[in-house]
C-alpha cells in the first residue's frame, strides 16, 4: 500500500511535466490546427539555456524567468519565421516543418553542447515527507505547474488579449474584423507554448539529465496525455498528462519491465485514438467536406 | 505562308502553357522518368543507358564507393516506401524506420538462426512487412492526418525498446552480427560489387512495381484518396480497402530495405532503428519528392551523402542540414527535386517536340 | 456632403478570377445604402473588398483614409465595422466576451457600451453568460449587430441579417437597425436579397449583376422602377 502510495505521488510529480508540455502542445493546436512536434526538442533548447544561464553564476530563479523570457520571444520568432509560411499548406507540408525544426534543436544543442549528460541542479531540496511518501522535489515540481496553471488561466479569463487569443484561434476572420492582430495572437500562443515547455523541461531535467536527446519520451507521454484529455481541451491536456505519468509510473511498477514505457505509452495512444479519438474533454474533430 | 495544323495549335497553346510559372499547374503527382512523352525508342535508349551506367559506375569507383552507392539505393527503395503511403496517398507516416527494422530482423534471424540464404530472406521480410503492415493500417483508417503521425512517431520512439525486450529473438542490445554473403563464383565479382548489382535488381524491380502500381487506376484512387476523401468516396473508391492496400505495399518495399540493409551491412542492432532513421526518411522523401517515384532516389543520395559530407564539421551537422532541408524544400519546393523539376522536363520535351510538328 | 465611404472602379479577386469588374459605390454619411442583386452577384465581395479580406484594385476612401494597402484589423480600428455573411459569432465564447471582443479596438471600459447593447437586445442580456453557439438565429444575428456596434464605429456593413430568420425576426432586426442608425449616426452599408424590405428602410441603393453596378439611385426610384420590381421585388 505504501509503495502504491509512493508511486502515485512520483507519478503525479512525473505527470504534472507531462502536463505542461500537452498543455503546450493543446495551445498551439488550438491556435493554428497544428501538431508541433518540435515542442519538446524547443524545450530541451530553453532547458540548455537555463542550464548556461545557472552555470554563469546567476540564482536559479533568475535564470529560470530569464529562460522563460528567452524562450517566450523565441517561440515568437519561430512562428513567425518558420511556422507562418506553411500555416495554410497541407498537413503534410506543417508536420515537416515541425520535423524539420525538431531536428535543428536537437542538431543545434548537440552542437553547442554536445551528446554528453549534463547534470541539472533542482531548485528543491530533495527530502522525504510523510514517511517517504512523496520527496519535497515532488511536491516543488507540482506546485510549480499548478502555479503555471493558474497564472495561464487568469491570463485566458481575464485579460483582454487572453480573449482575443481566444478569438482568433476559434475564428480568425471575425477576429480580424474585430480589429484584433490575429498574425500577433498566433507569435503570442506560439511564446507562451514554448515558455510552458521551458517551465517543463527545466522541471525535468534534475530527474533525467540534461542531454539533447532528454525530451523525446516526454514529449510522447505529453502527447498521449494530450490525446487522453482531448487535444483541444487545455483542462484535459493537464489530466490526461497526470493520469499517463501515474499509469506509466504503475505500469513500470508493477505490470512490465520498464523497458517497454514508451511501448505502453504507444497502446494508450492507439487505444485513445480508437475508442475515444476526442478524448475525454475534447471537442469533435468538425471534418471539412 | 500557310501554317499546318500541329504548328497553328502548338502557337496556340504556348502563350497559356508559358504563363504557368515553373510548371506549378502541371499534373502531380509526377511519375517521372514514365511518363516522358518520349517515343519508345528514345523512352527505352534513354533507360537503357541509365541503366548501363548503373552497371559500369561500380566497375569506375573504389570500393568505398560502390558501397555507399548500395546504401543510397536501399535507402530509396525505403523512401519509395514511404512515398506510396505519405505522398501518393497522404498518410503521413513518422515510423517507417520501425517497418525497416522489422524488415531487417527478419532477414538476420532467418540467417543467423536458421541458416536462410540471404537472397531467400527478402520474400519473407517482404511479406511480414506486408502483414505488420495492413495489422497498422486497419486501425489508422480512423486516425487522420496528424494522429498517425502521431501514432507512428510513438511507433518510432518505441522501437528500439520493443528490440531490446525480446532479445531472445533479437539478441537484445549486442544485435546480431551476420556473416556477409559470398558472390556467386564465376561472376568474378568481389563482395562488394555482387552486393550493388543484387540490390540494384531489387531496386530496378521495386520501382518497376512502384509505377504500375501508382500510375494507373489503383494510383489514381489513392491519390484521390490523399486529395479529397469524401469525393473519393462518392466516386466509388472503396476508401478503407485503398489506404490499407497502401499501408501494406508501402511497409513491404521499406521492410525489403530493411532486409537488405541486414544483409549489406551485415549487423543488425536496436539502436540503428531510432526514430532519426525514420525522420531520414521522410528528408529524402521531402527533398526528392514525396508524390514521386524517382524522387526516392534523389532522396535516397540526400540521406546518405550528407553525414558522409558533414561528418567531419560536427556529429549534429548532419541532422541540421536535414531540417534545413526539411524547411527550405517546404517553402521553396514542396513537390521536391523531381516533382518540380520532372513536369518541367516533360513540358519542355512536349514543347520542343510540338515545335518541331512531331506527330503524337 | 461628402460621402463617409467612396468605392471608385474597384475590383476584387478571389485567386485569379475577378470578381467585381470595377465598381462605383458611395454611402452617404449618417445614411443607409443598400446593395442588390442575385446570388453570386458580388455584393459579398463588395463588403469583403472594403474590409481587405479579398484581393481588390481601385480606390476605397473612407472619410480622408485610402483603405488601400491596409489591413482588415487596421480598416477595423478607423471605424468600419463589419457584420459578415453567416454572422461571425465566437460561438465557443460567451455572449459577454464577444460584445468585449467587440470592444476590442476601443480604449477604456466597454461597460457603458455594452449596458446600451443590453438596453437595444435585452435578450442578450438574459443570455449573457451562454455560449454564443447557444443562441438562436436570430439572437445570433443580434449579438452580431451588438458586438460590431460595440466599437462604436461610423460605418457599419451588414451583410444579409435577414439570412435564415423568420419574417417577424426579421423585421424587428431592421426597425432596431434603423433605430440606432439614427440615434448612433452610424452609416449604414446593406447587403440584402430580401429587395423590398431592404428598399424600405435604405435612403439609397445599388444593383449589382455579374460583378457590375447596372443601376443605381435613390431607394424610391428604384423601388418604383419597372425593370427591377418584375426582376427583384417580384410585383
Amino acid at each position: 500500500m505504501h509503495q502504491l502510495l509512493q508511486q502515485i505521488f512520483s507519478g503525479l510529480a512525473a505527470g504534472a511535466i507531462y502536463a505542461s508540455l500537452a498543455l503546450a502542445l493543446v495551445m498551439i493546436y488550438r491556435a493554428t490546427n497544428l501538431v508541433n512536434f518540435a515542442q519538446g526538442e524547443m524545450a530541451m533548447f530553453s532547458t540548455y539555456i537555463a542550464w548556461t544561464l545557472v552555470n554563469a553564476g546567476l540564482p536559479f530563479w533568475g535564470a529560470f524567468l530569464i529562460t522563460l523570457a528567452v524562450s517566450f520571444l523565441g517561440g515568437m520568432a519561430i512562428e513567425r519565421i518558420v511556422i507562418r509560411p506553411v500555416e495554410n499548406a497541407p498537413i503534410l507540408a506543417a508536420v515537416v516543418v515541425t520535423i524539420g525544426l525538431l531536428l535543428i534543436f536537437n542538431s543545434l544543442a548537440g552542437w553547442i553542447y554536445s551528446y554528453t549528460l549534463q547534470e541539472f541542479p533542482s531548485p528543491f531540496p530533495d527530502r522525504p515527507l510523510f514517511g517517504a511518501l512523496m520527496t519535497t522535489r515532488d511536491i516543488g515540481v507540482i506546485a510549480v505547474t499548478l502555479v503555471v496553471l493558474a497564472v495561464l488561466f487568469c491570463f485566458f479569463r481575464f485579460t483582454t488579449t487572453g480573449l482575443a487569443m481566444r478569438a482568433a484561434a476559434q475564428n480568425p476572420e471575425s477576429a480580424r474584423l474585430c480589429g484584433i492582430h490575429v498574425g500577433r495572437m498566433l507569435a503570442i500562443g506560439w511564446g507562451l507554448a514554448a515558455a510552458i515547455g521551458a517551465v517543463a523541461g527545466i522541471m525535468v531535467a534534475p530527474a533525467l539529465f540534461l542531454d539533447p536527446n532528454m525530451m523525446s519520451g516526454v514529449l510522447l507521454y505529453a502527447f498521449t496525455g494530450a490525446l487522453i484529455g482531448g487535444i483541444t481541451s487545455p483542462v484535459g491536456a493537464v489530466i490526461g498528462g497526470l493520469i499517463v505519468g501515474v499509469t506509466e509510473n504503475l505500469v513500470g511498477t508493477y505490470l512490465i519491465a520498464s523497458q517497454l514505457k514508451f511501448t505502453v505509452a504507444l497502446i494508450l495512444i492507439i487505444l485513445v485514438l480508437l475508442f475515444r479519438p476526442n478524448g475525454l474533454f475534447g471537442t469533435a474533430i468538425v471534418r471539412r467536406v | 505562308m500557310s501554317e499546318s495544323l500541329p504548328v497553328g495549335a502548338a502557337g496556340k497553346l504556348a502563350p497559356i502553357r508559358a504563363s504557368v510559372p515553373n510548371a506549378a499547374k502541371v499534373r502531380w503527382p509526377c511519375n517521372w522518368p514514365w511518363n516522358w512523352p518520349w517515343n519508345w525508342p528514345w523512352r527505352w535508349l534513354a533507360g537503357a543507358a541509365l541503366i548501363a551506367l548503373a552497371v559500369v559506375l561500380p566497375f569506375a569507383l573504389s570500393n568505398y564507393h560502390v558501397f555507399t552507392l548500395t546504401q543510397v539505393m536501399i535507402y530509396a527503395i525505403a523512401v519509395l516506401g514511404l512515398n506510396i503511403l505519405t505522398g501518393y496517398n497522404g498518410q503521413i507516416s513518422l515510423g517507417h524506420g520501425g517497418f525497416f527494422a522489422a524488415g531487417a530482423y527478419t532477414a538476420a534471424i532467418l540467417m543467423h538462426r536458421y541458416g536462410v540464404p540471404y537472397w531467400a530472406t527478402l520474400p519473407p521480410a517482404g511479406l511480414i512487412c506486408f502483414v505488420l503492415g495492413v495489422l497498422f493500417g486497419l486501425p489508422a483508417l480512423r486516425f487522420e492526418g496528424p494522429y498517425l503521425a502521431l501514432v507512428t512517431l510513438a511507433m518510432a520512439v518505441a522501437m528500439p525498446q520493443l528490440l531490446k525486450y525480446f532479445d531472445t529473438w533479437t539478441g537484445g542490445q549486442q544485435g546480431i552480427v551476420l556473416v556477409k554473403p559470398l558472390p556467386p563464383p564465376g561472376l568474378g565479382l568481389d563482395r562488394d560489387r555482387w552486393l550493388y548489382f543484387f540490390v540494384l535488381a531489387v531496386l530496378l524491380l521495386a520501382m518497376r512495381l512502384a509505377a504500375n502500381l501508382l500510375n494507373g487506376r489503383t494510383g489514381r484512387a489513392l491519390v484521390a484518396i490523399r486529395d479529397h476523401p469524401i469525393a473519393a468516396v462518392a466516386m466509388g473508391i472503396n476508401t478503407p480497402r485503398y489506404k490499407t492496400l497502401a499501408f501494406g505495399a508501402s511497409t513491404l518495399f521499406t521492410g525489403v530495405a530493411g532486409a537488405l540493409a541486414a544483409i549489406v551491412v551485415g549487423f543488425v542492432a536496436p539502436e540503428s532503428f531510432s526514430l532519426f532513421l525514420s525522420l531520414s526518411f521522410l528528408v529524402g522523401s521531402a527533398v526528392g519528392g514525396i508524390a514521386t517515384i524517382g524522387g526516392a532516389i534523389v532522396g535516397g543520395f540526400f540521406i546518405e551523402s550528407v553525414p558522409n559530407l558533414a561528418n567531419d564539421v560536427s556529429d549534429a551537422a548532419p541532422w541540421a542540414i536535414y531540417g534545413l532541408a526539411m524547411l527550405l524544400f517546404m517553402y521553396l519546393m514542396p513537390r521536391g527535386l523531381v516533382g518540380t523539376l520532372g513536369p518541367w522536363f516533360v513540358h519542355a520535351m512536349r514543347k520542343f517536340r510540338s515545335a518541331r510538328g512531331a506527330p503524337k | 456632403m461628402t460621402p463617409i465611404l467612396q468605392l471608385r472602379a474597384v475590383k476584387a479577386f478571389y485567386g485569379q478570377s475577378e470578381v467585381l469588374h470595377g465598381i462605383d459605390i458611395a454611402v452617404e454619411r449618417g445614411g443607409m445604402t443598400v446593395l442588390l442583386g442575385a446570388n453570386g452577384a458580388g455584393k459579398t465581395t463588395a463588403l469583403r473588398a472594403i474590409c481587405g479580406t479579398v484581393r481588390r484594385e481601385g480606390e476605397i476612401i473612407f472619410s480622408e483614409h485610402r483603405l488601400n494597402g491596409r489591413s482588415t484589423e487596421q480598416i477595423a480600428r478607423l471605424g468600419i465595422a463589419h457584420v459578415p455573411e453567416g454572422r461571425g459569432t465566437f460561438v465557443g465564447l460567451t455572449v459577454e466576451e464577444n460584445l468585449r471582443l467587440g470592444a476590442y479596438t476601443c480604449t477604456g471600459t466597454p461597460h457603458e457600451n455594452m449596458q446600451r447593447m443590453y438596453a437595444y437586445f435585452p435578450i442578450l442580456a438574459e443570455r449573457r453568460r451562454q455560449q454564443a453557439g447557444a443562441l438562436s438565429g436570430g439572437e445570433q444575428q443580434m449579438l452580431a449587430i451588438a458586438r460590431a456596434l460595440m466599437m462604436s464605429p461610423q460605418l457599419l456593413l451588414l451583410d444579409e441579417p435577414s439570412f435564415g430568420l423568420a419574417p417577424l425576426v426579421v423585421e424587428s432586426i431592421f426597425a432596431l437597425v434603423e433605430r440606432i442608425r439614427r440615434e448612433h449616426r452610424v452609416s449604414v452599408l446593406l447587403v440584402e436579397q430580401n429587395a423590398s424590405l431592404a428598399l424600405e428602410f435604405a435612403d439609397r441603393a445599388y444593383l449589382i449583376e455579374t460583378g457590375y453596378v447596372v443601376s443605381s439611385g435613390s431607394a424610391k426610384a428604384l423601388a418604383d422602377d419597372p425593370q427591377i420590381r418584375r426582376s427583384y421585388l417580384g410585383y
